[in-house]
């Protein structure tokens, strides 16, 4: 990955052109022609160092509800409760925590309801005790983006 | 679910939650596919930021969190509701902090606000973690690292938005 590249990604990890030609304007930026700007993006999508090329959605833009859930599930039954959890599309990320609220996953759904609807659900089939439903009530701080250093690489 | 996105938008928003078509004219590629014009696919695609329907469009890099290697949830018990805010912005100022909220707390879970915090180690975040303690003045905390991790998905909205067909 040379300079070119580089301010290519810095460019457009957070702003691709919405345009016709996005390439020319991406092109026009870092000093080359609009085929050889795509056919760098192509290559760094083609190789994975661009994982996605598209929108990030925000649920909460979208108008959907997201929380945080634990539950404290018995020893020995957690890749039980886990895999009723993981079945749900909304359910982003399931993971196993060192403490007696030990299965934690994060829930994105339409409405307020259908996060009821829901839990309720994987509290039924789990048959383990509730679901601690633990919604942001207080936004400190939300920082995504990791900047791309340009010199010394990653 | 905001009412004004129609299923159309929809049908829009789920050409751009993956990579979009890797040509020199990706938005005129993705209205012959809707049988839009490009013009409109750009205006509305546009007119989405703006509504902050999405936070960002662009590339997300393989490797952006390099460095960080462990990561930890400090979890913060402070009783007195009226000090959560101050407390939760000043453990949200450490540099290493990427989220900070506060949550409910329930029986056995005497904790209300919640920090991510990132280092190199496990170690390391718990060092962050006490010198965060420190300059609080809350002594009853805890940082929970991942032990397994059972999924891990980024969500697909437009693959079950209600009222449109899945593509």
């Amino acid at each position: 990955m040379d300079d070119v590249d580089k301010k290519i990604l810095n460019m457009i990890q957070t702003g691709f052109p919405v345009e016709s030609h996005p390439y020319q304007t991406i092109g026009a930026a870092v000093g080359v022609t609009e085929e050889e700007a795509f056919n760098r993006v192509k290559a760094m999508v083609d190789s994975g160092v661009i994982r996605r090329l598209g929108a990030s959605f925000d649920s909460r833009g979208l108008g959907w509800t997201s929380t945080l859930c634990a539950m404290k599930i018995p020893a020995g039954r957690i890749e039980e409760a886990a895999a009723v959890v993981g079945e749900y599309h909304g359910v982003t990320h399931n993971y196993e925590r060192a403490h007696e609220f030990n299965l934690w996953f994060t829930l994105i759904a339409p409405d307020e309801d259908s996060v009821a609807t829901i839990l309720g659900e994987i509290e039924s089939r789990c048959g383990m005790g509730p679901v601690y439903n633990m919604p942001m009530l207080q936004k400190f701080k939300i920082k995504v983006d990791f900047k791309f250093k340009e010199a010394g690489g990653e | 679910m905001k009412k004004e996105i129609t299923p159309q938008d929809a049908d829009i928003m789920a050409q751009l939650q993956g990579t979009i078509p890797m040509t020199l004219t990706p938005f005129a590629d993705i209205a012959a596919s809707l049988g839009l014009t490009e013009e409109e696919v750009i205006a509305r695609v546009r007119d989405y930021g703006e509504k902050k329907y999405y936070r960002r469009f662009g590339a997300t890099l393989r490797h952006q969190k390099a460095g960080f290697r462990a990561n930890g949830m400090g979890i913060w018990s402070v009783p007195d509701q009226a000090s959560r805010k101050e407390i939760g912005e000043k453990l949200a100022s450490f540099t290493e902090v990427s989220h900070a909220y506060e949550r409910p707390s329930f029986e056995g879970w005497p904790y209300h606000l919640f920090t991510m915090i990132h280092g190199q180690t496990e170690q390391e975040v718990r060092d962050i973690a006490r010198r965060m303690s420190q300059t609080v003045g809350i002594s009853e905390y805890d940082v929970l690292f991942s032990i397994r991790e059972f999924k891990k998905t980024s969500m697909q909205y437009f693959d079950h938005w209600p009222g449109r067909e899945k593509s």
